[in-house]
């Protein structure tokens, strides 16, 4: 335990070290923001509209502003996990600490479980920025805050399994931005598979609908906590893990 | 302190170490000397535990490392060829990750990294980011991490690779002072190096298994037969290469000698002496007795190769000998 939180540790320091943590959080923060304004505005414009017809429009936060919000995070998410992740083992390839790594008493899955675990937090601090602008919800209105918990606890997931995902792809290469592309490239063919489902009802098309990280937001999205997605996501947290130990036990052999 | 044997490791299509076997015994420095590509490197990671062997077995202070891998980093401290540090990490910071990663904490890991710091000369880096030190500095810096908890066996590969004249002497003062405490194998492919600091010596070339022996035997190979190289001179404008030969060829104790190359009245030999004998003062004597001007006399350098090639010459005749493996 106490070697998985000194690998994170010195991961997230590395993180916060180099400008890669400040500057996925601006870009974060300014497109979540302009998210966040935009779905406000709507807000505003059609509760006006409403009032102004006369028709009574029975309008809830949660359902205007924070669902669909949410989602969009999930999706947002994809582009910015290959950006957290294609460092955590090409880096150490490329510069050789690998071997300080794997020359100290620490076991793989130490090593494995301290880096995951440094993105998932970096990915919260991303999180975290959403919370700034929902504050503002709170403050003025009154949404139901459980959903939103249950939407970031989704998230967290959704983003955990696709972080195990990069960490492995970043096992298998020394080069930074292959292991990048490759990881944008499983995420994006992760969140479009899902788009079979709309034409096709055949057993290979909801096998493919559901391996889509996007399908199994959808819950979380409404606040709702469902098992069965839950355990999706964690499923493919720990094959993905399992995956990055078995690489880097393969390293060892190959190298 | 270190017993490897028959240590094998094959890739698809090479064997980058062959059937190796030595020991190693405590507080010994041991260089382990090899031209590039001779298979050092794979040994000493199979050491470490960083790569596994195909066959063959290597114990560090009788833990072995297929097995027991674990026990063997805790007693191990590794300098690879290059220093394996994080560029945005300080100096203290980094020297504190790896004590933690190697089990220190608290006082103990605070107390180790001072000692340290000060046993390498780093203390006034301290707060330097590793990214902005110089290469001396890094690596002295993957010493001190090398030797942060205090190990009993430090295994360090080309410790003064790249550095300057200067630099290597005071890694090589400060490589010779931690010999005392720990087991140390340092790899080059400098023989001087080994000369100066180590005790016994392992060859290897293309990954077998040439010699192990104490450094004195092995500067006897390799000044046993010498080769000087020494500039002649007519005085009166004119040298006759012939008779100069003669002359030398006369001298006792040397076997055989070339001339390299002749400008003007100016002449170049090459002698090799014979095993065991210093021939250089009796050449100057001939030279200017013979009434010719000797500009220059000099030690011709013995390369790794020829040192190899003397090695495995002398040492094939020994049954126990692995011979070296010639390539058509």
């Amino acid at each position: 335990m106490r070697n998985i939180w000194v690998i994170c540790r010195k991961e997230l320091g590395s993180y916060f070290a180099s400008p890669i943590a400040y500057i996925l959080l601006i870009m974060f923060g300014v497109i979540f923001g302009f998210f966040f304004w935009n779905a406000l505005g709507a807000f505003v414009f059609e509760s006006i509209q409403s009032q102004m017809s006369g028709r009574s429009f029975p309008m809830n936060l949660n359902e205007w502003i924070i669902r669909p919000l949410l989602s969009n995070v999930s999706v947002v998410g994809l582009f910015f996990i290959p950006m957290i992740t294609m460092r955590l083992f090409a880096e150490e390839k490329r510069t050789g600490t690998i071997e300080l790594l794997a020359t100290s008493p620490v076991r793989d899955i130490e090593i494995i479980l301290g880096k995951w675990l440094a993105a998932v937090l970096l990915y919260a601090c991303l999180l975290l920025f959403t919370a700034v602008n929902f504050a503002f919800l709170f403050k003025y209105g009154h949404p139901d805050w459980k959903p939103l918990l249950i939407g970031y606890l989704g998230l967290l997931l959704q983003a955990g399994a696709l972080l195990a995902i990069g960490t492995f792809v970043s096992t298998l290469t020394k080069n930074q931005i292959i292991a990048g592309a490759v990881t944008f490239g499983i995420c994006l063919l992760l969140w479009v598979l899902e788009w079979v489902s709309g034409y096709e009802t055949a057993t290979w098309a909801k096998v493919l609908a559901y391996m889509s990280v996007i399908t199994h937001f959808e819950s979380f999205g409404k606040g709702v906590l469902d098992s069965k997605d839950a355990v999706f996501y964690v499923s493919v947290i720990v094959l993905g893990l399992f995956f990055t130990a078995r690489s880097m036990e393969s390293l060892r052999w190959r190298s | 302190m270190i017993k490897v044997s028959q240590l094998t490791k094959r890739y698809a299509r090479t064997t980058a170490v062959d059937q190796i076997s030595f020991e190693v015994a405590k507080g010994q420095i041991v260089g382990f000397l090899g031209p590039n590509g001779a298979g050092k490197t794979t040994t000493m990671r199979m050491l470490t535990c960083f790569l596994p062997p195909s066959s063959g077995t290597a114990t560090v202070a009788g833990f072995d490392v297929l097995e027991q891998p674990m026990e063997v980093k805790k007693r191990i401290g590794y300098l690879p060829e290059t220093p394996p540090i994080y560029p945005e990490m300080e100096t203290s910071e980094y020297l504190q990750f790896v004590g933690q990663l190697k089990g220190l904490s608290g006082v103990d890991l605070t107390k180790r990294i001072d000692y340290v710091c000060q046993r390498c000369a780093i203390s006034d880096v301290k707060t330097r980011l590793l990214g902005k030190l110089s290469k001396g500095y890094r690596q002295r810096v993957g010493l001190a991490q090398a030797i942060i908890h205090n190990p009993d066996v430090l295994i360090l590969d080309e410790p003064t690779a790249g550095l300057d004249p200067k630099q290597i002497n005071e890694t090589r003062d400060l490589i010779k002072d931690l010999a005392g405490e720990h087991t140390i194998i340092l790899s080059t492919h400098i023989l001087p190096e080994v000369e100066q600091t180590c005790e016994q010596v392992i060859i290897i070339n293309k990954g077998k298994l040439v010699a192990t022996d104490s450094v004195r035997n092995l500067q006897a190979h390799a000044r046993g037969a010498e080769t000087v190289l020494v500039e002649v001179a007519g005085r009166n404008s004119s040298l006759e290469i012939p008779s100069v030969q003669i002359k030398l060829e006369q001298v006792a104790g040397v076997s055989r000698v070339l001339c390299k190359e002749q400008i003007d009245s100016r002449a170049v030999f090459e002698i090799e002496s014979k095993k065991g004998s210093f021939v250089r003062g009796d050449v100057a004597r001939a030279i200017v007795e013979s009434g010719w001007d000797l500009n220059e006399l000099r030690p011709a350098a013995m390369s790794l190769e020829e040192v190899f090639l003397q090695l495995t010459g002398n040492e094939a005749a020994r049954p126990q000998e692995t011979p070296v493996e010639v390539q058509a």
